[in-house]
């Protein structure tokens, strides 16, 4: 039962550790929004329609499945419950918006170590996404296209020569590709660059959202970035281009850290210090808080100056304080009061051997 | 943060727009943002790109409706393009057909293009396949008889001929 897996392991692939290049890229996901032939997009289904449009989905599923990908399984909404599909959400497996619809045709089609997760009905028939930990575009895309190929072998997409890929928005027809990574960039926020880079970003056809995608705000210095088009380039150019602009990111905020840590080597190891010390100590901690804190303490670790965990480990610590895991970890609703009380204890137990 | 214009509310808008390469970036709370205009707000719904888009679909400030497109209805889902307009969103993939010509313009706001250049699925799309690589086989005549490599040039026209028929 991979569900059952996924929902309970602190870890999903995406948060495991990339031969050391996981330091500012933390992510990289590739998305490609599919539809049907013949049915309405999930806005317009009807009960027949809708639940033909499922039919053919499972049956996909029950058919023999590549190994490359992984065991895929097909999981309705109506065998999760909201719970469980916020911690989803949490882990960044399905989309706000999709956990939220309540309609009665979702559902989630997922690997064994949650590398792949399409969703099924949320704005589009379907959603593969793949997501891979560090800057892994090109390996993200090809799995993703295995998921896209074998679907497309037992399913007839809705597809013309024109426009591609029909969409039910039309910001995603043609190649139906969001490509994105995500960005840890303490040192360009704590010298103010960031409003810089992005308005250049902007002009470089790309865009910038906050941790959990469409709508929600950066916070911790984490950053979403992905294409703004998908009409008109190729998969690969795409791809190609946000690693492109990715790479240059990286290398500036490189290139700023090393400078923070020569020039302000003492204001940096104060801030980092003071960071831990509070995460320490704390016994009521609002989850924006934490994620700044941790922000710094992440930037402590990749910079040597604190040592003790590992990055991965800290991925891994973000999620896992945020307030569905914090429901599953104490299997009872609570009040904000009380899950600020529970996530500084859970901090405070994880990040001791930080030294 | 709180809102740019009336300075007492939390900001919850963050409007980036790109104007002749200029980026003009705004915070404002929802009633704010609502009255400013220039992209169709709900107040009931989250910000989101749809509802930013539906002022790409129409004019800018107001969506009008126009009898002329008013009329035309999708046989596949039942949706009017003032319906596609006012949501966002496309009914059913016989939308794009239906109301190709209504689209194109806004195709080409958002991608900066509007032709389809990527994957094709393998099923179903068999002849936009055999149509590209014609396409190429047919550059790569030309470039052929440039070399005056006549013989290579012959085995092109050849496959060229032969895939032709296929497509018949």
């Amino acid at each position: 039962m991979s569900i059952e897996n996924i929902l309970n392991c602190s870890s999903v692939k995406w948060m495991e550790s990339h031969e050391g290049q996981d330091d500012i890229v933390i992510s990289s996901r590739i998305r490609l929004a599919r539809n049907l032939i013949d049915l309405p997009f999930p806005l317009r289904l009807d009960q027949h329609s809708g639940n033909e449009c499922l039919q053919r989905i499972k049956a996909v599923c029950e058919e023999e499945i590549p190994a490359v990908l992984n065991e895929i399984e097909f999981t309705g909404f109506d065998q999760l419950s909201n719970l469980d599909r916020r911690i989803l959400v949490e882990k960044h497996l399905i989309s706000p918006a999709h956990a939220e619809s309540n309609s009665p045709f979702g559902a989630i089609l997922l690997n064994q170590d949650g590398s792949l997760a399409t969703m099924v009905n949320e704005e589009d028939h379907l959603r593969i996404q793949c997501l891979l930990p560090g800057l892994q575009l090109a390996a993200s895309y090809e799995l993703a296209q295995q998921m896209d190929d074998f679907l497309e072998s037992k399913l007839e997409y809705a597809f013309d020569e024109r426009h591609g890929y029909l969409t039910s928005c039309p910001t995603n027809v043609g190649t139906g590709l969001r490509a994105s990574v995500m960005l840890h960039l303490p040192a360009m926020q704590m010298t103010g660059q960031t409003g810089q880079i992005l308005q250049n970003i902007g002009q470089l056809g790309m865009t910038v959202r906050g941790l959990y995608g469409e709508g929600t705000e950066v916070s911790g210095n984490f950053f979403q970035m992905s294409n703004q088009t998908t009409m008109g380039q190729s998969e690969e150019e795409i791809c190609n281009h946000l690693q492109a602009v990715t790479e240059q990111i990286v290398e500036q905020e490189r290139m700023l850290r090393e400078r923070l840590k020569l020039d302000l080597k003492y204001q940096l190891e104060d801030k980092i210090g003071r960071a831990l010390g509070i995460l320490n100590h704390a016994r009521i901690i609002n989850s924006t808080e934490a994620l700044a804190l941790l922000s710094d303490v992440r930037l402590g670790i990749d910079l040597g100056i604190l040592s003790g965990i590992q990055p991965y480990a800290l991925n891994q610590l973000i999620i896992s304080i945020r307030p569905a895991h914090l429901q599953q970890c104490t299997a009872q609703e609570m009040d904000a009061l009380h899950r600020d009380i529970k996530r500084a204890e859970i901090i405070r137990e994880q990040i001791q051997g930080i030294k | 943060m709180y809102c740019e214009e009336c300075k007492q509310k939390p900001a919850a808008v963050h409007l980036t727009q790109v104007y002749n390469g200029n980026i003009i970036q705004l915070h404002l709370c929802e009633e704010c943002a609502a009255k400013k205009g220039g992209f169709i707000f709900d107040p009931g719904n989250k910000f989101s790109i749809p509802n930013l888009l539906s002022s790409i679909f129409g004019t800018g400030y107001t969506v009008e409706s126009n009898p002329t497109t008013e009329i035309k209805t999708c046989p596949g889902c039942g949706m009017t393009f003032n319906d596609i307009r006012q949501t966002g969103k496309l009914g059913c993939s016989e939308c794009y057909q239906v109301f190709a010509k209504e689209m194109e313009p806004t195709l080409r706001r958002i991608h900066g293009n509007s032709q389809h250049i990527g994957k094709i699925p393998s099923r179903g799309g068999e002849k936009v396949l055999l149509r590209r690589q014609l396409d190429n086989l047919k550059t790569h005549l030309q470039e052929a008889v440039n070399r005056e490599e006549y013989e290579k040039a012959a085995e092109i026209r050849d496959s060229i001929k032969e895939m032709e028929n296929r497509l018949v």
